[in-house]
């Protein structure tokens, strides 16, 4: 599926990629042109301003490049991590790690993407991978 | 075609004004604007009927321009009003300066107020209002406690990356606590610790209250003409040497490394203009949001190699009698913070170059280096200024 669409269907990449991942399919795009990647979608490429993208779904893999623990009340909902990830592809995206205490989070922690769709709205989480 | 270098000093600052710091009670940011502005021109020995150049923005209204020509009564013939958050008003300087040498005007006034802490629609309120108006679909899904999160990423990275530690962190809220217990106008003055800072409450890990900014009211403003008027006016002229201004990104997750800022670009095109070198500054006023701010910026701007700021700081560094005078009036940590506090950075090293600094005056100091952040590490501002006698 390209970036680009015409006619009654038109979307634009941000609708696109919110409808992608309500079907629980996490992509990001790929710059024909240079052949890089990014994140978050656009309607050109932010490396070498080409227009031409397709979406392709990332291994989900990557690690932890930062992270912080946010200090809420208890009765707030306690407090939560929100963390920076590397894909393995070359793009950094803000989300947060599941499963793992919040103690035990380190950066370069390996980790994998994981869709919420039950969220308030769809949601791409990660979780923290064992070490092999 | 015009160089940058040949307006080096071709303009001054002539006037610098202040007003409802701290809690503003029952006025509005217009009207702490304009009682800084009157000061500002009063200062300069100016009256408002000789202002035909206008620089403010706002955070809330986007068209703010307007209705402060129409409060103050000005019928601008140049109007800037680029937005970029905190560093707004020190990113106002060199399109001010070329609107000067231009002649499109002959008196720039750049000018700000905020009742942020004490208006029914405050700071929490604009901050809920910015994820309507300016959304980050990307990012506040996952609640970050914005602005400060962004910063703590930034504070983590650095200390994963380059051994940083909480107390080198902490050192910076302390040496600015201790500055501002020498300015008589700052906010809080009662003697701070490592361990105060260390022990406050946690916001967002690593970074705890006192590593943040105060949230204030203030009002601020300072009048820019050429530099042969300036010498005519009331006050030492304080000129322009150099300005540049740098965005890479608005979004943390979209800055390539949370280590560098785009100081490292403006603060070298600055310098060049300016024709000088960091060894030559004598003050620095580096928009302190989060203690994590000034220890990206002093390397960033040449002052030490990165990753070595946490070391640089360390020890009283910044502090008075340390290595550089840093934040003198002491900054967004403890002097004042009213939502954009780029203004304020302007006003302290004017007074710092005209020697009327009081008590934490800097003795000597002819050259002073101030930078302007804004949104999240996202906009960065340099500026050097000189004393009367750099020119």
């Amino acid at each position: 599926m390209h970036t680009e669409q015409a006619g009654a269907t038109a979307r634009g990449p941000q609708e696109q990629y919110f409808a992608a991942l309500a079907e629980g399919r996490f992509q990001i795009q790929h710059c024909t042109a240079c052949g890089r990647h990014q994140f978050f979608p656009r309607t050109l490429c932010m490396h070498c301003g080409a227009t031409d993208l397709a979406w392709t779904d990332p291994a989900g893999t990557g690690t932890v490049y930062s992270f912080s623990i946010v200090r809420r009340k208890p009765e707030a909902g306690g407090d939560y991590n929100v963390a920076l990830i590397d894909l393995d592809e070359g793009v950094r995206l803000m989300s947060r790690v599941d499963g793992v205490a919040l103690e035990r989070l380190r950066i370069g922690m390996p980790v994998k993407a994981r869709v919420l769709r039950d969220a308030a709205q769809p949601l791409v989480v990660f979780d923290a991978v064992e070490a092999a | 075609m015009m160089s940058l270098e040949s307006m080096r000093g071709q303009v001054a600052i002539a006037g610098v004004g202040h007003a409802g710091l701290g809690e503003a009670h029952g006025y509005t940011e217009m009207e702490v604007l304009a009682q800084a502005a009157s000061r500002a021109v009063a200062d300069a020995g100016l009256t408002m009927r000789d202002i035909d150049g206008l620089a403010t923005c706002s955070s809330s209204a986007t068209m703010w321009s307007m209705p402060v020509a129409e409060y103050l009564g000005l019928r601008p013939r140049y109007i800037e009003s680029t937005m970029l958050g905190g560093s707004s008003f020190v990113s106002h300087l060199l399109p001010s300066v070329m609107a000067l040498v231009s002649g499109q005007c002959n008196a720039v006034l750049v000018c700000y107020g905020s009742t942020q802490k004490t208006a029914t629609f405050g700071r929490k309120e604009g901050v809920k209002a910015r994820t309507l108006l300016d959304p980050q679909p990307f990012e506040y899904p996952y609640s970050p406690l914005q602005p400060v999160t962004s910063y703590a990423l930034a504070a983590a990275r650095h200390m994963h990356q380059y051994g940083t530690t909480r107390e080198q962190l902490a050192e910076v809220a302390v040496a600015a606590r201790a500055w501002a217990a020498l300015n008589p106008e700052a906010a809080m003055r009662e003697p701070l610790s490592i361990e105060d800072v260390l022990r406050s409450r946690p916001v967002s890990d690593p970074l705890t209250v006192r590593d943040c900014c105060l949230v204030s009211d203030g009002g601020g403003a300072y009048v820019m003409v050429r530099a042969d008027r300036a010498r005519q006016l009331r006050q030492p002229p304080v000129y322009v040497l150099g300005s540049a201004t740098a965005v890479w990104n608005r979004q943390i997750s979209s800055m390539e490394d949370l280590t560098v800022t785009a100081a490292a670009e403006s603060g070298k095109r600055a310098l060049a203009m300016a024709g000088l070198n960091v060894a030559d500054v004598d003050v620095a006023e580096l928009y302190d949001a989060f203690t994590i701010n000034t220890l990206l910026f002093l390397e960033d701007l040449g002052f030490c190699k990165k990753g070595e700021g946490g070391a640089y700081v360390q020890g009283g560094g910044i502090a008075p009698g340390g290595r550089l005078p840093v934040n003198t009036n002491g900054g967004g940590l403890s002097c004042v913070h009213p939502g954009m506090y780029g203004i304020f950075l302007v006003i302290e090293a004017v007074r710092q170059l005209r020697a009327q600094a009081g008590e934490r005056q800097v003795p000597g100091a002819d050259i002073a280096l101030v930078h302007g952040n804004g949104g999240t590490l996202s906009s960065q501002s340099t500026a050097i200024l000189g004393g009367p006698s750099t020119r």
